[in-house]
């Protein structure tokens, strides 16, 4: 809602931090400037990696009514950009740069049926939404998918708030998610909500499709930050500007561009307009499209990249071993 | 939202606008497929009815350059698109359709807003969507009931939503500014009760064994053709939080019962008023006059429409002068008197409402 999503930069107190699941932090913050938290609202925080300043978004997790107590949870990825190490390492009284509360994914009061679905930490979304949905007496189905209980964060608070509506898979124990079952469940005037890691999202976009429901009743928000596969350093060649730039793991192209010098045209940086699309000349390894603009001819296509999010890895398994190419992915392209 | 700060309703001239109660933002007959533009509590909207027939409200921009959807068309089922680069909305405010790509961005939303139709009217909600409740629409039952007829209009006023509800809530004023119509000494001669609760105030007053105004007298002369003699008169004004007033107006042959609960030897209208913000100094004022005696002529419900028509000109050009006296004396205060006693709770009513959003901030 671009109405109402002006980024209003802020201090935040960190009041408090404990850890709610396997590397899972919940981190409570005292905004100066409380504003009320809708549901399916993030704030951004500015972090810093190696030297370089960063911004992150994270979803609110629980606000008190006025927006004085903000609740985010953050996961400790081990091959993240370097955002979840700096929010770890935060301490109760540490002062952080963060937005107010800022809403791209607004849940819509009226619908027929809800799904919320949440994989992972992508649990942080959905819990202030059916929070809400609970307190209307809206018919929702709470879907929580996770690897093992030990990393699913709020687990048993949610299975008590949320009772039967609360449905919950676990890798470990063999009731992993069949997203096929899940998306026939949906009717007509069913809206799905969801949050969680890009291969997940993905079947259930492709599902969705498939079964000709409501594309806009399909409703995710993308923070940009997962991928189909770990990323890997690899190399950016741009013989137009005579640049040869390694893109190390806790950056993104963009960003290796933008410190080489490039004058590049971007906007969301979260894989979402388009606008930093470039045309990929020369390919040796694969492109790890994590972006939502591309529909999946043109990421099969691989003719163009939005590089803001997107990278490129040795392999289209993931696997460095399968690797046709002994060094590093390397992707030549042309920028407009 | 900025909060105000306040000291006492006196002080307040003009009063801020709730956002979690439903406001009337169009008569049903305004709304159609053909998307219309209007400001109600400070937000732009796009109203529109879907091909069910369903009235629509939302932001009056575009997500992507803000162009207001409202100079747009309606296309199938639900959907509304932007006059500039051809968008597509639902009526969920959700994007259907985006030029030049294959794929929807998830961002692209414009807010939607509740819509209730009831009483001939649109009512929209613009706050808290999770706690928009049907079941709050003000009772405006007499508009479209089979034992009432009558119409109205929308009065464009330029003043604060809350003048308009001084006016209404007490009638003393009728004598000064209606003096040819519905205005007679009796209005300011006579007592009246006040009474309230948490979110109704009403103001009563009877005039008894008096000469009907010339409004009146035509009034009984449809219900009883060549009507003379004395009348009692009564006034009861209620207020429903936050800007509905409904005023049950009437007279009756003198002496006939009509205060004890027989009105069958009297006339009895209904003013009808929904008076909406649509920012701090302009509001919409929606009205209608309905009567329960011969239901079947339009003669007569044209008449009333223009007789009250008239009637509320003279408040109109009163309204406005007001709050061009308020904005030119800003260090002036308001004085209170004993008849605006209606006025008073309603303000009070209406503080607490913005206090319980957190847009009033009591001074201690």
């Amino acid at each position: 809602m671009a109405a109402t999503n002006i980024e209003v930069w802020q201090l935040g107190t960190v009041v408090e931090i404990r850890n709610v699941a396997t590397d899972i932090q919940r981190i409570v913050i005292e905004p100066s400037l409380p504003r009320k938290a809708e549901p399916g609202s993030h704030i951004d925080v500015r972090v810093c990696i190696d030297g370089h300043e960063g911004k992150r978004s994270y979803s609110v997790v629980e606000a008190s009514e006025d927006g004085a107590r903000l609740v985010i949870s953050v996961l400790k990825a081990p091959l993240s950009r370097g955002g979840s190490a700096f929010m770890h390492a935060l301490q109760a009284g540490d002062l952080l740069d963060i937005t107010q509360p800022l809403q791209n994914f607004p849940l819509r009061v009226g619908a027929e049926r809800y799904i919320l679905l949440a994989g992972g930490i992508g649990i942080t979304a959905m819990i202030n939404m059916a929070k809400v949905l609970k307190n209307l007496r809206a018919n929702y189905s709470f879907v929580y998918a996770g690897r093992n209980r030990a990393a699913m964060a709020y687990l048993e608070e949610l299975q008590e708030v949320h009772g039967e509506n609360l449905v919950v898979h676990v890798d470990d124990e063999g009731t992993s998610l069949d997203v096929n079952r899940l998306v026939a469940s949906a009717t007509e005037d069913t809206e799905l909500y969801m949050c969680g890691p890009i291969r997940l999202m993905d079947a259930v976009r492709r599902t969705w499709t498939e079964r000709e429901l409501s594309y806009p009743n399909l409703r995710y928000e993308t923070f940009g930050n997962s991928g189909w596969y770990d990323a890997e350093e690899f190399i950016v060649k741009v013989p137009s500007l005579g640049l040869e730039v390694p893109v190390n793991q806790g950056r993104s192209m963009l960003e290796a561009l933008e410190d080489a010098g490039a004058d590049l045209m971007f906007d969301c940086r979260k894989g979402e307009c388009g606008l930093c699309e470039v045309k990929i000349l020369r390919l040796e390894g694969a492109i790890d499209h994590r972006d939502v603009f591309y529909s999946a001819r043109q990421k099969n296509a691989a003719e163009k990249m939005a590089c803001c999010v997107s990278r490129a890895v040795t392999s289209g398994t993931g696997l460095m071993a399968e690797a046709s190419a002994s060094g590093p992915a390397v992707v030549t392209i042309e920028v407009s | 939202m900025t909060a105000v700060s306040t000291q006492s309703s006196t002080t307040n001239k003009v009063l801020g606008y709730p956002l979690n109660v439903w406001y009337v933002a169009a008569w049903d007959k305004e709304v159609t497929r053909k998307p219309m533009s209007r400001k109600i509590a400070g937000r732009q909207l796009a109203l529109y009815r879907t091909e069910d027939g369903k009235a629509v409200a939302l932001a009056d921009a575009c997500w992507h350059r803000l162009a207001p959807l409202s100079m747009g068309k309606t296309l199938e089922k639900d959907q509304i698109q932007c006059p500039y680069h051809g968008i597509v909305y639902n009526s969920a405010g959700r994007c259907v359709s985006m030029p030049a790509q294959e794929t929807i961005n998830p961002s692209a939303t414009v807010p939607s807003f509740p819509v209730v139709e009831r009483h001939r009217y649109v009512w929209v909600w613009l706050g808290d969507p999770t706690k928009a409740d049907p079941q709050l629409v003000p009772d405006m039952h007499q508009l479209d009931s089979n034992e009432w007829a009558g119409d109205g209009e929308t009065i464009y006023a330029p003043c604060n939503y809350q003048l308009v509800l001084d006016n209404l809530m007490d009638l003393t004023h009728e004598e000064f500014i209606h003096a040819s119509s519905i205005g007679q000494d009796e209005l300011s001669e006579s007592d009246f009760v006040v009474t309230h609760d948490d979110d109704t105030v009403t103001v009563a007053r009877w005039m008894f064994n008096i000469d009907a105004p010339p409004f009146w007298r035509k009034n009984m002369r449809d219900k009883f053709p060549g009507f003379e003699g004395k009348v009692d008169r009564w006034q009861i004004i209620t207020f429903r939080s936050p800007s509905v007033i409904n005023i049950d107006v009437g007279v009756a042959k003198a002496g006939t019962g009509a205060f004890e609960g027989d009105r069958s030897q009297g006339v009895n209208g209904f003013v009808m008023n929904a008076i909406t913000p649509e920012n701090d100094k302009s509001c919409h004022y929606f009205w209608a006059f309905m009567r329960n005696y011969r239901l079947d002529s339009q003669l007569i419900t044209t008449q009333l429409r223009e007789g009250v028509h008239g009637v509320f000109g003279e408040d109109e050009a009163m309204l406005t002068a007001q709050q061009a006296a308020i904005d030119a004396n800003p260090d002036y205060e308001f004085y209170s008197l004993n008849i605006d006693a209606g006025g008073m709770w309603v303000r009070r009513l209406i503080e607490r409402q913005l206090e319980s959003e957190g847009r009033l901030v009591p001074v201690a």
